[in-house]
């Protein structure tokens, strides 16, 4: 019988990203409610050193794969991997996150294993016996709650940053075992890798979005923005209408045909709020807005709003964040 | 070159969504293609237009569908398929098996789509689709070069892109920034009025309901709560400014 609330720890830069935490915490949480196990999967190259610690967040136990052949991510290398352990382990439920990595090996491995998977959920609880999975529809204009009655494993993808990190329970180590890391046929050959430098934060896993729209009026006015980013370790974004004017990169892009956020704080500057950004950052914690135009629209979703002209306020927004953080 | 395009309709982004009888209401709402299916249109035709071929638009639902394959139609392409699942209990796993088994018994060389739909924004069908058609995959291109049996695409990771090569037949999905979907012509109207459209129902491919049963059964359909509108300071800079600093510590606590 399926058994055990499976995670994909996803390791990057040596690292692991921060929403394995969140999944491992809920799984732990479900894991709980159920009387299962928590087990989380991990594969790369280099990563063993990082398992045992997972014991912290509610890891039970680890399967990890290491190879040299899980150095760069391919879909065909991780799926086959991973689909191994899954096919092998039979849990009840696997949990990835919804970052590129997750929500691509997620699609793999649910047809795979021919189950459904259940995608950016925002919230995930036991109810009746069964693990029951919020997820936000059309841009999050309306909310879908699901459940997986019968297919295993239930397959989840969760947003990053919306689910809670529960204190580590500093000490406890997880089981660590090693698995064989067939990689099988990989038919994706990574010819180049062309990483932007920046020392700020990812913005989907950022705490801080400092980001800016039409009201920025160039590219040579994202500095301003910049420097408060700094100030505060926020992550850049954009609405639809910088990107499109040409101003910054779409990988930035903050909406329904850019990325979704849901950081701690995001300060809108200069976006007036179309719905297809609301739908992009309406998750956010707490929204902070600065619009010389009263009436718009953003100022109906921001928790404190600024009406004034950005270019004098924010400057000054900058300066007084430096005198309450210093 | 035969290039297969996986399409989606979906409500137009700027719709207001209501619920009538437990469910979301399709009244008064206009349809589209879903916006990054629509990059995958361009870039099918621009295949086409650069080494010759054909491009067929390939999607599943009901009659109401034909309208944004024949505006696939119109922007260029050749033929449309569309298949009528017969139940409003669709998931992603009903959705790729449905399209997996039309694409199955044809020619392709290459097939695109929409890295996510707008409306569910599941990012699961052309994957689903790849892994029962035991054929690559790259997700979330920017770019797509395409010659004699392989393709090169770029493609967002975290932190930058990276450039993938895939043996043909695969399936690419696009991100934003691929290129810019034309405008339908008249010319291209009135064209697509007399193009193939071959509808077909389950049987026809040799499926039945059980085989597409969804996997995922949906408990409750909500309309979330509004945010609150928070409070507005308007000022002098620095006396906002130091409000909304001083509220950020004091009453939210995120700072």
């Amino acid at each position: 019988m399926a058994k055990g609330i499976f995670v994909f720890a996803e390791v990057k830069d040596g690292k692991v990203k921060k929403v394995t935490y969140e999944l491992l915490c809920a799984a732990r949480k479900a894991a709980n409610a159920l009387g299962e196990e928590v087990c989380a999967i991990m594969a790369g190259k280099g990563v063993s050193g990082l398992a045992a610690a997972l014991g912290e967040y509610g890891a039970d136990k680890v399967f990890v794969a290491e190879s040299d052949a899980l150095e760069k991510f391919t879909t065909d290398a991780f799926t086959n991997v991973i689909g191994s352990i899954l096919q092998e382990q039979q849990p009840s439920a696997f949990l990835l996150g919804f970052s590129i990595r997750g929500r691509d090996l997620a699609a793999q491995l649910a047809q795979r294993l021919g189950t459904g998977a259940a995608s950016d959920c925002i919230n995930v609880e036991v109810e009746n016996g069964q693990l029951v999975f919020t997820r936000p529809i059309y841009a999050g204009k309306a909310v879908i709650k699901v459940s997986i009655p019968e297919a295993r494993p239930a397959i989840a993808t969760i947003r990053p940053n919306v689910l809670p990190i529960d204190a580590p329970a500093a000490g406890k180590t997880a089981e660590v075992v090693a698995v064989s890391a067939n990689v099988g046929d990989v038919r994706q050959v990574i010819k180049d890798i062309v990483l932007q430098v920046s020392s700020r934060p990812e913005l989907t896993e950022a705490d801080v979005i400092v980001s800016g729209g039409r009201g920025m009026k160039g590219p040579e006015n994202f500095p301003i923005l910049e420097a408060l980013a700094d100030v505060v370790g926020a992550a850049v974004g954009a609405s639809r209408a910088a990107v499109d004017a040409g101003w910054v990169p779409q990988s930035i892009q903050v909406g329904q045909t850019g990325k979704t956020v849901s950081p701690t704080l995001y300060i809108a500057c200069g976006i007036s709020g179309a719905i297809q950004h609301l739908a992009g950052m309406g998750s956010s914690k707490c929204i902070v807005a600065v619009n010389k135009d009263p009436e718009a629209n953003i100022f109906k979703v921001a928790d404190f709003g600024i009406v004034g002209d950005l270019f004098n306020v924010v400057p000054i927004l900058t300066a007084e964040f430096k005198k309450i953080l210093a | 070159m035969k290039i297969l395009v996986l399409l989606k309709q979906t409500f137009d982004t700027e719709a207001k969504i209501s619920i009538e009888g437990g469910k979301i209401s399709r009244s008064g709402v206009s349809m589209i293609i879903n916006a990054y299916d629509e990059f995958a249109v361009e870039e099918a035709l621009k295949i086409k237009e650069s080494l010759g071929g054909e491009v067929t638009v390939v999607s599943t639902g009901d009659d109401g569908v034909q309208d944004a394959l024949r505006q696939a139609l119109a922007m260029g392409a050749d033929k449309a398929v569309l298949i009528n699942p017969g139940t409003d209990d669709v998931d992603e796993f009903t959705a790729a098996t449905v399209l997996a088994k039309a694409v199955s018994g044809m020619e392709y060389d290459l097939i695109l789509a929409g890295w996510r739909a707008v409306d569910d924004g599941s990012a699961q069908v052309a994957g689903r689709v790849a892994e029962i058609l035991g054929i690559p995959i790259a997700k979330l291109a920017s770019k797509i070069d395409v010659e004699a049996g392989k393709a090169t695409a770029t493609c967002e990771i975290e932190g930058g892109t990276e450039v993938i090569e895939l043996p043909l037949p695969a399936i690419i999905t696009a991100q934003k920034g691929l290129n810019e979907p034309r405008y339908p012509s008249m010319k291209g109207i009135m064209q697509a009025k007399k193009k193939p459209m071959d509808k077909k129902g389950l049987g026809d491919l040799g499926l039945d309901a059980g085989a597409v049963a969804a996997k995922v059964k949906v408990l409750s359909v909500s309309l979330p709560a509004a945010r609150a509108a928070g409070k507005v300071f308007d000022g002098e800079p620095a006396d906002t400014s130091a409000a909304v600093v001083k509220a950020l510590r004091e009453e939210a606590k995120v700072i």
